[in-house]
């Protein structure tokens, strides 16, 4: 059992959970993640580290309340118990010798993007940071962000209620168009990575994607989490989860994850008539 | 026949007497002395059948098809054995359990001696009554064999094995665990050669600390082999008794990426360590279309089913794509447990694709008998050549028809294409079960461990790897192989372990005699 330390509410459906993992939080490392089980009866779920602290013995992730695990996971509050939690996996984000580096973070992928961007910061990196999100509501770690040593932070919404009102691409598009990029990083929906993909490869600007199939076990032995990359079928947990945005098939990337999208969707609403009748 | 059945003799030497001497294993103080040779005439009735669940009734249901032995059937069953001065079965299983031993306890009424001999040798007793493959093994080395039908040894270990885990805890038989010798071993994975390993070193007095990545015990019995085979709380039940023997088991933990293999060694103050990770990647076909929804590796599809219970959604959390059509590709038990799985989730077809034919399956006799009886239908000489599907989904498989040449390198006939005889498969789900390569996750965090030009870890004949002090064995090492054959190299691995250990701590000695003269 893992005790969680902390929780903090980002948005109506965005929950931050800290949790006490001392032996991952010694080895963890930007871009890669943990798979949690809730309780007995709860499936895997792999979830990318928004931050850790090796001295104090915990990690934390980001995640937005869509299924059924993921509202069980936001009842869990400090104090709770989560039954598993295994890490640190998949492969750490290279951070070394980008030199001007742009990392976009969309939705809660903006959770991942703030270890990756500290880690490129430290590492020498000319960073940029280019924030997006539905509206400000739903803007997270803005602050966080804000105490890094980037080189800029663009924060885009699509309503405009903060920042600028545009999608991600564009202020990528612009600074690759300024010959100002040397990489790009892309953090978030499949559908966001793609467009991010396929702005920079118009300049040639070398662009990885940190990918989230569906997974299982996390250690490269179910094969769930395949994704064709160029002419090769790779795995998201061993391989990845970070692959070059150039080469990924983003379409079929965006149908696994919807394999079990129906079913999900009648336990998901079980569950909250459950949880319905149980607060009456 | 009659003069067959030998005349009472004394009882043999123990097995500590069986050529173990200098491996630590005379230290094994619980190994019992064997049941003296019982005076019965050995029955000549046929061998007795197992009771199974109605074939219409289990192909819908995860409850176990075999129900074991009665007493009244044990009993008949073991007095086939002819307890043979020479019992020839001892030497065709892998660990060497003293069949003939365990067979007298039940003729004798003394089934708790006949427990006691089982587990002397085998931790697992209940779970590998149920799945190693006996008819190739101890049952093949049956004299009886030569006639007609060998004595049911698996079926009788499976009755004793039951028989113990039918007691409350405390009452079952607990192999004696030797004095402490203050020396931790690390195993890595909880699989049998894992908890092989791990009990044989209990036995020896090591403090065993299993590392398990999964959240739960037991490795492919609890994620591949299906609960209608091996009920999972009888792999839970045996496992318990390993704790109880003071076997540490840590789940959740990767090796290779929570810890790595130096650091169990160097900073954890391991004193040595067992790898037994399995082999774990899944291999798939290669082929077009393999990447559409409703394509599962065996691997996910059992994984999903067995350990997360998937048949059991949304009780259980985790989904499983419940095809209607299925298409299991390959001939091995994994392709038998995917098949029967998916009848069992309601599948309304299930076709058996395999490239060769019925003879050349590498699938035991009893599971393809079982599979078939069930109603999986079997495409033999075919060749999956393209999956097709329609918006993101599998709609259908294309297969190549083929033909036997001569014997390859294994010594089974070579399959070839015939030319432009492609013929489509109509299913919804397609389940590649060719077997799994080494999964490199705990090998690539350990570079001083030397590993064969296919990942494999080499290992010597007791286990021993490029590193010292540090063992390796089952899949890892060997590639796919059964259940028993890991368990026994987890055995023999212990008493390497405890041979090395034995050993350092003699240099250390002789090493402060030498410094302090």
């Amino acid at each position: 059992m893992f005790e969680v330390v902390a929780t903090r509410q980002l948005s109506e459906s965005v929950f931050e959970t800290t949790v006490r993992a001392p032996a991952i939080a010694a080895k963890a490392r930007a871009g890669q993640f943990l798979i949690l089980r809730v309780d007995e009866l709860g499936e895997r779920i792999p979830l990318t580290f928004s931050d850790w602290s090796s001295d104090e013995g915990w990690v934390r992730f980001i995640f937005m309340r869509v299924g059924k695990t993921t509202h069980k996971l936001s009842h869990v509050g400090a104090g709770g118990f989560l039954a598993d939690v295994v890490g640190p996996l998949g492969k750490p984000t290279v951070v070394d010798g980008l030199g001007r580096v742009a990392v976009v973070g969309g939705g809660v992928g903006a959770a991942v993007a703030y270890p990756v961007a500290r880690a490129m910061c430290e590492a020498g990196d000319d960073v940029t940071v280019i924030l997006g999100a539905r509206n400000r509501g739903l803007l997270m770690l803005e602050e966080e962000f804000r105490a890094l040593p980037l080189g800029a932070l663009v924060i885009c919404t699509d309503d405009g209620s903060t920042g600028r009102k545009d999608l991600v691409t564009a202020p990528l598009k612009e600074l690759c168009a300024a010959g100002a990029l040397d990489h790009a990083m892309a953090i978030g929906p499949a559908i966001m990575m793609k467009f991010c993909a396929a702005t920079t490869r118009e300049f040639a600007v070398p662009t990885t994607v940190s990918l989230n199939p569906i997974m299982v076990d996390g250690t490269g032995m179910c094969g769930a989490c395949r994704v064709s990359v160029g002419a090769k079928t790779l795995f998201g947990c061993v391989d990845g989860p970070d692959f070059d945005g150039h080469l990924v098939d983003f379409e079929e990337l965006m149908s696994r994850q919807r394999v079990y999208a129906d079913v999900e969707q009648e336990a998901a609403a079980d569950f909250e008539s459950e949880c319905a009748c149980k607060t009456k | 026949m009659q003069d067959e059945v030998k005349a009472p003799q004394p009882p043999e030497d123990g097995e500590a007497a069986t050529g173990e001497a200098g491996t630590g294993a005379d230290r094994l103080v619980s190994a019992p002395q064997p049941v003296a040779k019982p005076r019965h005439r050995a029955s000549r009735a046929l061998r007795t059948p197992m009771r199974e669940r109605d074939v219409r009734e289990r192909a819908r249901s995860f409850d176990e098809v075999n129900l074991g032995y009665s007493h009244d059937e044990a009993l008949a069953e073991a007095m086939r054995c002819l307890q043979c001065a020479n019992p020839t079965c001892i030497d065709g299983c892998p660990v060497n359990i003293d069949i003939k031993s365990f067979i007298g306890g039940i003729i004798e009424g003394d089934t708790r001696t006949g427990i006691e001999v089982l587990k002397a040798r085998n931790a697992l007793p209940a779970a590998c009554g149920r799945v190693c493959p006996q008819e190739e093994q101890c049952e093949a080395a049956c004299v009886l064999a030569k006639k007609g039908d060998p004595v049911a040894i698996g079926r009788l270990e499976r009755y004793l094995g039951d028989l113990d885990l039918a007691c409350d805890l405390e009452h079952r038989c607990k192999p004696e665990v030797g004095e402490a010798t203050g020396r931790r071993v690390a195993v890595v994975g909880s699989g049998p050669a894992g908890l092989a390993c791990a009990g044989e070193l209990a036995r020896l007095g090591h403090a065993a600390t299993v590392f398990e990545s999964l959240h739960a015990a037991g490795g492919v019995l609890i994620y591949g082999i299906p609960e209608f085979r091996l009920p999972k709380d009888i792999v839970a039940s045996e496992i318990e008794v390993l704790v109880e023997m003071g076997v540490e088991i840590v789940t959740d933990v990767v090796i290779g990426a929570t810890f790595t293999v130096a650091e169990l060694m160097d900073e954890q103050g391991f004193d040595a360590v067992f790898i037994a990770s399995g082999a774990g990647l899944p291999v798939f076909l290669g082929i077009p279309g393999e990447n559409f929804n409703g394509v599962y590796s065996a691997n996910e599809f059992l994984t999903r089913v067995n350990l997360m219970k998937a048949y059991d959604f949304p009780h259980h959390d985790t989904p499983v794509w419940r095809g209607r059509t299925v298409a299991v590709v390959g001939g091995g038990n994994v392709a038998m447990d995917s098949a029967r799985t998916a009848l069992r989730l309601g599948a309304e077809e299930v076709f058996l694709v395999y490239r060769r034919t019925e003879e050349e399956m590498p699938a035991r006799r009893e599971e393809v008998h079982h599979a078939r009886e069930e109603g999986v239908e079997f495409k033999m000489l075919c060749s999956p050549a393209e999956i097709v599907g329609h918006d993101g989904w599998v709609t259908g498989l294309v297969a190549t028809r083929m033909e036997l040449g001569e014997p390859d390198a294994s010594g089974r006939r070579a399959p070839m294409c015939v030319l432009d005889s492609e013929f489509r498969i109509e299913c919804d789900t397609v389940i590649v079960a060719l077997g799994t390569r080494a999964n490199p996750l705990l090998t690539n965090a350990a570079p001083d461990v030397e590993l064969s030009s296919r990942g494999y870890i080499v290992a010597g004949p007791d286990g021993e790897t490029s590193k010292p002090g540090v063992f390796a064995g089952g899949d890892i090492v060997t590639g796919s192989a059964t259940v028993i054959q890991a368990m026994g190299a987890g055995k023999t691995a212990a008493r390497a372990i405890d041979t090395w250990l034995e050993n350092r701590g003699q240099a250390a000695r002789a090493g402060d005699v030498g410094e302090g003269a």
